[in-house]
């Protein structure tokens, strides 16, 4: 089953810094555990908020507000995805966060679970259902083509 | 409004605490952790047997102490740690132990104890080399394939013993049986955790990839019995084998293996139909194939063929299950190539079964009047007699070119031979079909 690590942004995130070399380090440490221990997906940063936007749908139309939106309550500033056998391990490799990019006071590492495919068997109509299917098949193919 | 009340924290709500949470934070570590523990432990006291024994110590003192004391602050140094010092315990106590180490150049005088914790901490240090070294260890051809199978997922897979017996449709005790004599073999071969190289590794790593894929092979298609699939041991190998080529990545056979299991596995949900029966590769529904699984599966097919001189026999299956992949319908599947990469396949793995294969490849790229004579010629030397699928084949073949009792023939034979119940009903409905003619 894969798992979301959400990792929470703040100021220093939102400078145009990546992060000290010693948190580049030990945040490639990390993943290279995850990737010998065969769990490893996925893993980005994101650039700050002032790069991106907040695209509201207020009146029937889309309101753009470019950033950054430091003001509002939760910034995302990166994540990695992780294939693991249960919860329990994916808690795990959340506590193995390494302790120099660990969120500051008051925030912390969100984990969620992603859906597979069998989840929507059960949730979908059998028509949405094959075209999720069609959408994975193409963006897959047009993946190993590219 | 009054304010809501703060809340009572109650010692028996923390999660952290109810032993059944504690038990499986336990069992999941230990997947974690039981291949490094063993390894750093085996380093140290040169036999790998002895560390899968201290190993299981610490891991069995965790499960009595976690669910009463709480789960340490970092619970696999906490699993490491504790081995550790069972070894050094063991070192010091055990006279035969010392004169071994000694013997093997571990330590030079009594104080073998201080050593040993020298010892760990250098073995710490190269951690992804002892790792390595134990499952070259594990999958040591002086093994049986059942014994290097059941030792790889418990030193390497951290599994129990009842976990590999219930995968495996047996007991605990024939599994514990086949670990401890299988460690008494390697003790007595000196086999160590020496990672191989020059003229040793090519064979040994042939037989570290054979046992990871015997083991998605139980998962993915038991031989009898009434499960089509059982999925743990599948994933267990689809986590082996990116272990392996996350620690050997220069090896192209790694990533071909890693390639053609999580193809396979990209299938689970299209071959069976909601009835439980199999549903064979051309007639599968691809939208229900897993495509995350694909994706990564052409990635790491690509990093392999970059590494490549003489493609060996897993890329080439690789190639081939990535050939169907590719294919939006059975109609678009690159035939003529399918040949070409089982006539390479059956160049560096001769074998009855990659040429049974290559004939039903040639029914779909030249006919089938070609391909049954391939067929035939197997028939005649007799080599795939016990095999359901050679009927089967020239069954599906025989119905091609219009000679219908003879195809119903074959599949009666055919089903005669195979023990999966699933199988069977498949192959009884084909000699009874007159319909649509499957392809």
């Amino acid at each position: 089953m894969r798992y979301l690590i959400i990792v929470p942004g703040g100021p220093e995130t939102e400078s145009d810094t990546i992060g000290t070399e010693q948190q580049l380090a030990d945040m490639q440490s990390y993943q290279e555990e995850l990737l010998r221990a065969g769990v490893y997906v996925d893993g980005q940063g994101l650039h700050p908020t002032a790069k991106g936007a907040l695209v509201s749908f207020e009146d029937d139309e889309w309101v753009v507000t470019d950033g950054p939106f430091a003001e509002a309550k939760e910034i995302i500033a990166g994540f990695s995805v992780i294939d693991v056998s249960s919860r329990e391990e994916a808690l795990e490799w959340v506590k193995r966060w390494p302790r120099s990019c660990a969120p500051g006071p008051g925030q912390a590492l969100e984990l969620r679970q992603i859906y597979a495919p069998e989840d929507f068997d059960e949730q979908l109509s059998p028509e949405l259902r094959e075209r999720e299917r069609a959408l994975r098949e193409a963006a897959a193919r047009q993946a190993a083509q590219g | 409004m009054t304010p809501p009340a703060p809340p009572v924290t109650d010692p028996d709500d923390d999660p952290d605490d109810d032993p059944d949470d504690v038990r499986r934070t336990l069992e999941a570590v230990w997947r974690m952790e039981a291949a490094k523990v063993t390894a750093v432990v085996a380093r140290v006291v040169g036999d790998i047997g002895l560390a899968e024994d201290l190993a299981q110590d610490a891991f069995l003192q965790a499960l009595e102490q976690w669910p009463r004391d709480g789960l340490p602050d970092k619970p696999g140094a906490w699993l490491t740690a504790t081995a550790r010092r069972r070894a050094i315990d063991r070192i010091r106590r055990d006279v035969n132990l010392r004169d071994k180490l000694q013997q093997v150049g571990h330590a030079e005088e009594l104080r073998a104890a201080d050593l040993a914790e020298a010892g760990f901490d250098r073995a710490l240090e190269d951690i992804d080399d002892d790792v390595l070294g134990l499952v070259f260890a594990a999958c040591h051809p002086v093994l049986t394939a059942q014994a290097r199978i059941s030792l790889t997922l418990r030193m390497i897979g951290g599994l129990t013993t009842r976990e590999i017996a219930r995968a495996f449709l047996t007991t605990e005790s024939t599994i514990g049986q086949r670990i401890s004599r299988a460690k008494k073999a390697l003790r007595a071969d000196g086999v160590t955790i020496e990672v191989p190289s020059g003229a040793d590794l090519p064979p040994r790593l042939a037989s570290v990839l054979e046992v990871v894929y015997l083991i998605f092979n139980e998962g993915y298609a038991a031989t009898s019995g009434r499960d089509w699939v059982r999925g743990d041991l599948m994933e267990e190998a689809i986590r082996l084998g990116r272990v392996l080529a996350a620690l050997a990545p220069q090896e192209p056979e790694v990533h071909g293996l890693v390639a053609l299991m999580e193809i396979q596995a990209s299938r689970t949900r299209a071959r069976m139909a909601a009835d439980g029966s199999p549903v064979l590769l051309l007639d599968q529904d691809r939208t229900r194939w897993d495509w995350s699984l694909i994706r990564h599966a052409l990635g790491a097919l690509d990093r392999a063929t970059q590494l490549s001189g003489i493609p060996g026999p897993y890329v080439l299956q690789a190639a081939i299950a990535a050939c169907h992949a590719r294919a939006r319908t059975p109609d678009e599947t690159d035939w003529a190539r399918i040949v070409t990469l089982y006539d390479e396949l059956a160049r560096v793995r001769p074998s009855p079964v990659v040429d049974l294969n290559r004939a039903v490849a040639m029914a779909y790229a030249a006919g089938p009047g070609p391909a049954l004579a391939v067929v035939d010629r197997l028939v005649e030397s007799g080599s795939l007699a016990d095999y359901h699928l050679l009927p089967s084949v020239r069954g599906d073949l025989l119905r091609k070119l219009g000679r219908e009792e003879e195809a119903r023939e074959e599949f009666r034979r055919a089903a005669a031979m195979t023990d999966n119940a699933a199988e069977r009903r498949l192959l009884l409905e084909r000699a009874g079909d007159d319909g649509p003619v499957d392809p």
